[in-house]
């Protein structure tokens, strides 16, 4: 077993072998750029950019003709965002909904709309991270020109209730963006049964290379954006730049094997992520943040009451995690996500994401659940926090001294 | 993030865990900070009777430089007496831990501890 382990999968995945050896000879060999009509080397390129776009149209259902090649789901998520919003403003309005506990590049992207004068409604969740169907309702308005709801957080892997959303959203004839980054190859998607109109979707979160993604748009009914790149107007003028074939190659290759491989990985991995909860259910005063039936088979996210974040994954130094802790992060606030769950400031500060990928063994595991033990054992001991309620202070009863 | 290496020895083997009891005779007991912000130190001192910290013990709740601070001051603080442990500044322990600037309000927040704990000693004792 190698260390440190890498239990961090939400935040990017390794590009598997398989894909990668499909990938190199559109480096050296297949160079040709597929926008080149006048010789075999565009035609080749082009060839394998249309068989990627049938592969990763594949894996959602869509006609390959919806897949535009984009640089990412932030890129993706622009795109849709923007570009529809700025298409039907005029016509339809200026109203956008969407959810408190979105990825920064919706909820930027809409600040962003909002500096541009649209008016934008950030739903809360409930406890459990899913949006409630009836505030949706509500918060509905006849200027309404687009929802957008993640199908998988990345924090805390909760999967939104998008076909309820996309049947509410249709019969009011207002767009419905998903972002799909954290999704592929965890949960079936199907295109033609759900009333979505935009899909975001990432490579590097399903074993691809990074820097490449796309856009899914609608076909029937048709869905319009206004590019947000301009240029030799590639991908049908959605966004122009010469295609990265290698990248495009091996995003195709990557949901072609999430395709394949899907049922059967996520039956393992959600063995194994069911195998880390129970090794640390011993633990004293430990929550599971989110929903743990409506969530994908490999996130879990917990919070270790009464022994910070960033400390942990110190002490954790054997294991590659993420926290929701604002030590960890650039802006010194925790956690929005688990803020929004309801989490208090303290719990959100405490919390670790465990996301298990393709290559997680159990033996890792068991490796983890060992170092948890004693790591958390020795910080709670460290802690004033857990002494104090060890004592039987309630720790809300008391006068802290905010800093 | 990206520590020294004096952050990562205190961090590893944090000096003086611990605590007093806080009724104790010649202990004073400074808890400063909030779980909301993610940290709260607490730092207990035991003045003998000639008035020098002859021990120190603290409890951290916090990230990696909140605890080496505090760690560091338990150290600083012993064979002081109660005055100059109060010279003790902030700028000293984030120098000496090399800390970052964004967890300069750690060593600050050491310093306020000093400041409790001292406080509490003084008022238990009729200064």
């Amino acid at each position: 077993m190698k260390l440190p382990i890498y239990l961090d999968y939400s935040a990017t995945t390794p590009v598997d072998p398989r894909v990668a050896e499909k990938m190199i000879p559109y480096l050296t060999e297949f160079f040709g750029n597929p926008a080149s009509r006048s010789h075999s080397f565009g035609w080749k390129a082009e060839e394998a950019v249309e068989h990627a776009r049938a592969q990763v149209a594949a894996l959602v259902n869509a006609d390959p003709k919806e897949i535009v090649w984009t640089s990412g789901a932030t890129e993706s998520n622009n795109l849709a965002i923007k570009g529809a919003a700025h298409f039907y403003a005029g016509t339809k309005g200026k109203h956008i909904i969407t959810v408190k506990t979105e990825h920064k590049a919706v909820l930027d992207t809409c600040r962003e709309l909002e500096r541009e004068g649209f008016e934008v409604t950030y739903l809360d969740v409930q406890e459990n991270g899913l949006i409630d169907l009836q505030a949706l309702q509500a918060a509905l308005r006849p200027d309404t020109v687009l929802v957008s709801v993640m199908l998988v957080n990345n924090e805390i892997g909760v999967i939104q209730p998008i076909a309820e959303i996309g049947e509410i959203c249709r019969s009011k004839g207002i767009l419905f963006h998903v972002d799909a980054a954290q999704a592929t190859g965890k949960v079936d998607i199907d295109l033609a049964a759900l009333k979505v109109d935009l899909m975001s979707f990432s490579a590097h979160k399903t074993y691809g290379p990074k820097g490449i993604g796309a856009l899914y748009v609608r076909r029937k009914p048709r869905v319009r954006l206004e590019a947000q790149m301009h240029g030799g107007g590639h991908e049908r003028g959605f966004r122009s730049g010469t295609l990265a074939t290698h990248q495009i190659v091996g995003m195709g290759e990557a949901y072609a094997i999430a395709k394949a491989e899907m049922a059967e990985e996520n039956r393992r991995i959600g063995a194994l992520r069911d195998r880390l909860l129970k090794g640390i259910q011993d633990l004293p005063a430990t929550y599971v943040n989110g929903d743990l039936e409506q969530r994908v088979p490999h996130n879990l996210n917990i919070s270790f009451a009464y022994v910070e974040g960033e400390s942990m994954m110190m002490a954790l130094k054997d294991l590659a995690v993420s926290s929701g802790s604002a030590c960890t992060s650039a802006s010194l606030e925790p956690s929005y996500v688990l803020r929004a769950l309801g989490r208090n400031d303290e719990l959100a500060h405490s919390s670790i994401r465990f996301t298990l990928g393709r290559f997680t063994t159990e033996e890792e595991i068991d490796y983890a659940i060992k170092q948890l033990h004693e790591k958390i054992g020795k910080l709670r001991e460290m802690s004033p926090l857990w002494e104090m309620v060890q004592e039987g202070v309630d720790l809300n009863t008391v006068q802290w001294a905010a800093h | 993030m990206s520590y020294s290496e004096k952050v990562i020895d205190h961090y590893e083997n944090p000096r003086n865990v611990g605590a007093f009891g806080k009724e104790e005779e010649g202990v004073g007991t400074g808890m400063v900070g909030a779980p909301a912000c993610g940290d709260v130190m607490k730092l207990q001192i035991k003045v003998n009777k000639d008035g020098i910290i002859e021990d120190a013990k603290f409890k951290t709740y916090g990230c990696g430089s909140a605890i080496a601070s505090s760690s560091l001051v338990t150290e600083w603080v012993k064979g002081k007496s109660v005055d100059q442990a109060l010279a003790i500044k902030n700028a000293d322990i984030a120098e000496e831990l090399a800390l970052p600037p964004v967890k300069i309000h750690c060593s600050i927040l050491a310093e306020d501890a000093i400041k409790a704990a001292v406080a509490d000693y003084k008022k238990k004792h009729g200064e």
